[in-house]
């Protein structure tokens, strides 16, 4: 039961980068934006992070570091693509590779630093009880906060006034428009918002996973948090279950090793990726579905005038 | 006064032109300030990384053979981006054909002459990098799944298949455990083209796919209809243009090309199989194909400025001890303000003064 705990606990925290990035790119899509650039403002996000927390060590701060990061690229996205209405796709795409290549620039001299992360609670008498202590109280405080993002998501989406604009602006920008609401700023907001959130998720890989900097550390999660969104129709819940699945497929690898398959290490490190093909080939099979639940502007420039 | 934006009743061609331009100087402007930021003399900066390189015989050699993989890649993915294909995955389509090409070279080994085995790999690259973009291709026309996700997720895939080949087994018995292969035997190796440099006979191999191409795009009914699809979706579905036929020539134009790069690289600067075949040149190909206008023409100068900020990076790290991720930056920088001063061939700028007339 033991080794269940801590499979449990190993599997979140494996999902938890992906539950960020992926949660704020909802919002981002919601608003009927497609940033594809999700794995550069990570990988900002994280470098950024790593930075401050080896120059304070404060790794909180360091977290914080990476969410303006990550904002502050995704504002980058948001002149180039809301403002001069650039096609959403080439911009995200060049925000990835420009991200990749300033957080490798900037993250060279901090390569084999070392750092104090955060640690994973431990709270004397309750995560180191029974079970059900471990599973609740066990894990790395910022899982506990991407739990928090997701109820914050969820809730917003489906209980605020705001919410309801947001999904509003994604549906018909034009109809959002001519009703007096302000597309673009909205849009500004949500992109913030999304990038500040993959700033976040690549925080957390840098400060509290392994914690170190590596260049192109995030190996894709940006691209299979794209692919969750899809997968999850648009729906906080569902990402949060996808982003565990492959949390847990990314653990699968490092299992399998431990118990000493015979399968060589880089075949076992093929399986997210394939993973994220077969459940994107799955989910859009049902075209009925991906189009009663995906914004209807998605990646369409509005140009009010 | 205010600055508003005011569509073009057509897209400006001149702009169309300009822009490009546009967004070199503007490049060059951000790498000035940069420079200066770290402390080094920019002017001196901006000659060691843009002149230096290219000054001598071997450097204008080094120019070509870096533009070479890039234009060939970027003419192949503008095939598809012309119709709203976006194949991201060149990357993974390059380490496929550098496999199928550099497995070939392995089981050769000095048994087959030249004249066979060259166009042999070239072909197996080829095929093997259309097939792979083909996985893509058919779960976009099977399932509707994203190309631009399942070609990327196929990248990291294709990683890992050489990653296992040059440390499993294709690794050199005698290569000290190093994770690469033997070196190919000298019937595999590209000719040199230009003495005293490491040009080789690859970049006529990617002239000739950019002609083909060209010719494909612009006088084949095919290459019309891709363009049609492009510029007007609903307009080409319409007029019964096949939109999955579409897919499967964009995708399968970039992996062709895509594959032949890996080869090109396999069997020419490189001469063996390494973890890593290529320096990203399937992602800054990305950037080439949009910076090139999605035209041959366009494509051949913007390769030639892509390869030059390559060789400015390996340069900066020499002379300036600036590590050689400085290009992605560029890179980077230079495709942002593309699309940024794209705005001006759809939209003119006018400048209100006063209050904006009431709405």
């Amino acid at each position: 039961m033991d080794s269940f705990a801590q499979l449990v606990i190993l599997t979140l925290a494996a999902g938890t980068p992906l539950v960020f990035a992926a949660l704020g790119e909802l919002v981002v899509e919601k608003s009927g934006v497609l940033n594809l650039g999700v794995e550069g403002m990570m990988l900002t996000g994280a470098v950024a992070s790593f930075i401050v927390t080896a120059r304070t060590h404060s790794p909180w701060l360091g977290v914080g570091a990476g969410a303006v990061a990550g904002a502050a690229l995704s504002l980058v996205f948001a002149v180039i693509a809301l403002t001069l209405l650039a096609n959403q796709v080439a911009t995200g795409l060049a925000l990835s590779l420009f991200g990749v290549g300033l957080s490798a620039f900037v993250g060279r001299g901090y390569v084999s630093v070392v750092i104090d992360g955060i640690k994973p609670l431990s709270i004397p008498g309750l995560s180191d009880a029974a079970i059900v202590g471990r599973l609740l109280f066990g894990h790395n405080p910022m899982v506990y906060l991407s739990l928090a993002l997701f109820v914050a998501v969820q809730w917003f989406m489906q209980r605020t006034r705001a919410g309801l604009v947001l999904r509003a602006v994604g549906e018909s920008p034009e109809s959002a428009h001519a009703i007096g609401h302000r597309v673009v700023a909205l849009r500004y907001a949500a992109v913030l918002f999304g990038g500040a959130c993959a700033g976040v998720g690549g925080a957390y890989l840098a400060v509290a996973y392994t914690p170190s900097w590596s260049e192109g550390m995030t190996a894709g999660r940006g691209w299979i948090a794209l692919a969750l969104v899809v997968f999850a129709t648009w729906k906080p819940r569902r990402v949060l279950a996808g982003a565990y699945l492959f949390g847990g497929l990314t653990l699968a690898q490092f299992q399998a090793q431990a118990a000493g398959v015979a399968i060589p290490s880089q075949l076992l490190a093929m399986l997210p990726y394939v993973a994220t093909i077969v459940v994107l080939a799955v989910i859009s099979r049902d075209a009925t579905t991906i189009r009663l639940n995906a914004p209807a502007s998605l990646g369409k420039p509005f140009h009010p005038d | 006064m205010r600055i508003t934006l005011e569509a073009r009743p057509e897209p400006s061609r001149a702009a169309m032109l300009l822009t490009p331009l546009l967004a070199a100087i503007a490049t060059l402007v951000v790498g000035f300030v940069i420079f200066e930021a770290f402390g080094k003399d920019p002017v001196a900066a901006l000659h060691a990384f843009f002149v230096q390189p290219v000054a001598t015989r071997y450097g204008v050699g080094e120019l070509l053979l870096k533009a070479g993989p890039l234009m060939l890649i970027a003419t192949g993915l503008a095939i598809g981006y012309r119709a709203n294909v976006w194949n991201i995955g060149a990357e993974g389509q390059l380490t496929l054909g550098a496999i199928a090409g550099g497995g070939l070279a392995l089981a050769a080994g000095d048994a087959v002459p030249a004249t066979l085995l060259l166009p042999a790999m070239i072909v197996a690259g080829a095929l093997s990098g259309m097939a792979w973009a083909a996985i893509a291709a058919w779960l976009r026309t099977r399932f509707g799944a994203n190309e631009i996700l399942t070609s990327l997720m196929l990248v990291y895939v294709a990683n890992f298949l050489l990653s296992w080949l040059v440390h499993g087994p294709w690794r050199d018995p005698e290569g000290y455990n190093f994770p690469q292969s033997k070196l190919f035997a000298d019937a595999a190796l590209l000719p040199s083209l230009l003495s005293g440099t490491r040009l080789n006979a690859g970049f006529l191999v990617a002239l000739a796919a950019v002609a083909t191409a060209w010719v494909f795009v612009r006088r084949s009914v095919w290459g019309f209809e891709m363009r049609v699809a492009g510029l007007a979706p609903a307009a080409a579905a319409y007029a019964g243009i096949s939109s999955k036929r579409n897919v499967w020539l964009g995708m399968l134009a970039g992996g062709a090309c895509a594959g032949i790069a890996g080869v090109n690289e396999a069997a020419g600067p490189i001469g063996q199989l390494l973890p890593s075949m290529s320096p990203g040149y399937g992602f800054a190909a990305i950037i080439v194909a949009f910076v090139g206008r999605l035209h041959p023409l366009g494509i051949a100068f913007a390769s030639l400025l892509m390869s030059l900020l390559y060789l400015g990076g390996e340069s900066a790290q020499v002379n300036l001890a600036l590590p050689s991720a400085v290009t992605g930056l560029f890179q980077g920088t230079l495709l942002f303000f593309l699309l940024a001063a794209d705005v001006l061939v759809n939209y003119r700028l006018r400048v209100q003064r006063g209050l904006p007339a009431a709405p």
